[in-house]
């Protein structure tokens, strides 16, 4: 919906309400993360990192909703602030890379998109002195890891899982493809 | 029976208190176990035992919330969202850091049995030995002749799994089947013995989980996740082990929310008739009396209580009479080692999650061995295959970025030392009366810090680490030191020692308080010192022999 509303443009008559009422609104505080649209987001950016291979994505395994939850209860204001602005700057550069919204491009635009704000975290996060505050697309990549492969399906999917092993087997053979244990 | 006169009164419920209880109603005597926090039924109240990861709402992690409340939990991994209800509240309990001193409690039946870590070793006569060989501290009372048996009782009880690796510094056991190394882990440890012609080993942990069925309770499952309880019931715990045994004599009474504010003392007796406990729900105060009193309410805390009571007579406390009340306070302290990567065996993998590592006896200031400074360390650690976590590479984000992060990474290897800390009298605890907890109790001031001896040692427990490492052929090994507060190793020792001098000591060699022959004293503040391996199975062994000793001494007329 909200394509068909970019490509209509300022065409339509009132194009702006259109727009407003179908792209995702900007989260301004951390209540604003837990809104449907954004969880939308969040699990479409996670399933960018972490897609759909021989396993489920991200967004499949819940990542979406599983960052406002951590965002909201484990990072201080000062970590908040960062992923709720960062999340508009992560719009920006779709918009400055592409002339479109995150959400509106395809998959590969995606990707290319996020490889190179993740290029920049990286160059960031390693120049960084101890005190400087995180890259947002850092805390954003931790999140989406750790959602992913403690999730239901990142763990018994991606990962193998067994909940009570029954026994111990320090000489167990492995073969190249053999999943990680998820715990 | 009058519903407040038992024969014996064990205060606390914890490992040490458990084992009193356990001794003592299977002796027959009819006990009241009192225990400050709430109860914790076994299997009932392990709330988060059979969860999955995707349960926790946090995977586990740490709210800023629980960052707020526990202001020292937080320093180190207790403060998880997972066994959040194990550890006491910080608010309603809190203590004076004269210096940090890092106290991790468990305010509930059963104590820290539910959380300790499991490691279970014997002193040896290097050990009871020290102080009197290097002159620091007093001498311990007992030999290891003396303890030797009640090791034996403690470990065919509790069950302790482990190899009986014939090794002076550290006595074997009466040991469950030992844990299996994995296939790293032996090459490693077979090229230590070659390369240190037998005089360094690295060795299966010995730890209080069951490797096969025992005393009617199941054999550990590799789940490692012991800290949440286990509903198997397979490492010894309050709740999985003695406490089942002691109800079992239908002579056992158990008092959660009762904190015992003062033991009872008798002048013209100069003994114990009881104790003074406030309901910690009713705020209540009741009385119990019995004949004999075990005092096994956590180091720092057994302390508080002698601290609190008779003093009318002695105003430093009951015990206090020596001097030595309060003071020799012990930790072990730790998190500094060695790590480093494996080659290899890429084609090995492991099944299950082990609750145990391997361990390395001390062998530093043994035999021959001489170094400039007294006393030694041992390591725990293991080696294991990385995961995703670990290994995030630059190639950033994509899908064959995320399926390469389902497969495990390399093997590496890492070991942390525990060292010995000195018994130094200035290392102490007191009473700050300023101050109050929610009951209006004066709380613990904590005063200690480790020295020289202990920093000079710190040095040996990375390099040292590194240099057996690099012997066994591990690559690219890195020493590190991640600070030590006071207490991080849940490991409190002393403050009410053992001793052979009334004058030095506030227990004798059958750990009752000199100035209350009733009153015994069997937990980490009886320790006359601290040795470096992990101590809850010296508790175990002292507070039966010392139920055993006590009973007799019922039966002379003696007490």
């Amino acid at each position: 919906m909200a394509r068909v509303a970019w490509i209509m443009g300022g065409a339509v008559v009132g194009a702006n309400l259109f727009l407003e009422g179908c792209t995702r609104k900007a989260a301004k505080n951390v209540e604003g993360l837990f809104e449907p649209e954004t969880i939308d987001f969040l699990g479409d950016v996670a399933d960018t990192i972490l897609p759909p291979t021989s396993s489920p994505g991200a967004k499949e395994a819940g990542v979406g909703a599983f960052i406002p939850v951590m965002v909201k209860d484990c990072y201080t204001t000062d970590q908040q602030k960062i992923v709720i602005d960062g999340l508009g700057k992560l719009e920006d550069a779709a918009t400055e890379k592409f002339g479109r919204k995150f959400q509106e491009l395809d998959a590969a635009e995606r990707t290319e998109l996020l490889a190179a704000i993740d290029k920049e975290a990286k160059d960031y996060q390693k120049n960084k002195t101890e005190e400087d505050a995180d890259h947002y697309f850092h805390l954003i990549k931790q999140l989406t890891l750790l959602g992913f492969f403690t999730s239901e399906l990142g763990a018994t999917e991606a990962l193998r899982y067994v909940q009570i092993p029954g026994r111990y087997d320090g000489d167990y053979p492995y073969a190249k493809g053999d999943k990680a244990w998820a715990t | 029976m009058a519903d407040n006169v038992y024969d014996a009164i064990v205060i606390g419920s914890g490992i040490s208190g458990g084992w009193a209880a356990k001794e003592l109603t299977q002796k027959g005597l009819k006990t009241i176990m009192l225990e400050r926090g709430r109860n914790v039924e076994h299997v009932k109240d392990y709330h988060a035992a059979t969860k999955h990861p995707w349960e926790f709402p946090h995977r586990g992690g740490r709210t800023q919330q629980m960052i707020e409340d526990y202001p020292v939990l937080r320093r180190d991994y207790p403060l998880n969202e997972k066994n959040l209800d194990f550890w006491v509240n910080e608010k309603e309990s809190p203590y004076v850091e004269v210096k940090r001193f890092d106290w991790y409690r468990g305010y509930h039946v059963g104590g820290r049995s539910l959380m300790w870590g499991r490691q279970s070793y014997r002193f040896s006569d290097l050990d009871f030995g020290a102080n009197i060989t290097d002159g620091h501290g007093v001498d311990w009372p007992i030999r290891y002749k003396d303890i030797a048996s009640w090791y034996s009782y403690a470990e065919r009880w509790a069950g302790i799994s482990g190899n009986r690796d014939g090794l002076d510094v550290l006595p074997d056991g009466d040991f469950l089947p030992p844990m299996a190394m994995n296939v790293v882990e032996k090459d490693l440890a077979a090229r230590i013995k070659t390369h240190y012609q037998g005089k360094r080993h690295f060795i299966i942990g010995r730890v209080a989980n069951l490797t096969v069925p025992h005393e009617g309770r199941v054999n550990c499952q590799y789940q490692n996740q012991c800290s949440l309880g286990c509903n198997f019931g397979a490492y010894f715990s309050t709740q999985s082990s003695t406490l089942p045994a002691a109800v079992a004599t239908g002579n056992l009474t158990l008092r959660p929310f009762s904190i015992v504010t003062k033991i009872l003392y008798d002048k013209d007796t100069k003994k114990a008739k009881g104790v003074e406990i406030l309901d910690a729900e009713t705020n209540q105060t009741y009385e119990y009396f019995a004949k004999i009193v075990f005092v096994c309410a956590s180091a720092f805390n057994s302390t508080w209580v002698l601290m609190n009571s008779a003093t009318d007579i002695w105003p430093e406390g009951l015990g206090s009479s020596s001097g030595e009340l309060g003071h020799n306070a012990m930790d072990h302290h730790f998190r500094c080692g060695a790590s480093g990567r494996v080659e290899g065996y890429e084609d090995k993998y492991y099944y299950g999650r082990r609750a145990n590592g391997l361990y390395i006896p001390r062998f530093r200031n043994v035999g021959d061995d001489k170094r400039d400074y007294v006393r030694g360390f041992g390591y725990q650690g293991s080696a294991s295959r990385g995961r995703w976590s670990g290994e995030i590479a630059e190639m950033s984000i994509g899908g064959e970025w995320k399926d390469a992060m389902c497969e495990p990474g390399s093997w590496s290897v890492g070991f942390t030392a525990f060292g010995e800390t000195l018994p130094y009298h200035e290392n102490r605890i007191f009473l700050d009366k300023d101050v109050k907890d929610k009951w209006g109790l004066p709380v613990l001031a904590m005063d200690m810090e480790i020295k020289e001896n202990e920093l000079k040692m710190r040095k040996d427990m990375m390099e040292d680490g590194k240099e057996m490492l690099e012997a066994a052929g591990v690559k690219d090994v890195f020493t590190y030191d991640n600070g030590y507060g006071f207490g991080q190793g849940i490991h409190e020792m002393g403050t009410a020692r053992m001793g052979r001098d009334p004058k030095t000591s506030v227990l004798n060699a059958n750990n009752q308080v000199w100035d209350a022959l009733n009153v015994f004293v069997t937990d980490g503040a009886c320790m006359t010192s601290a040795a470096c391996v992990n101590p809850s199975l010296t508790y175990m062994a002292l507070t039966a022999r010392a139920v055993n000793f006590a009973v007799e001494e019922l039966k002379k007329g003696n007490l």
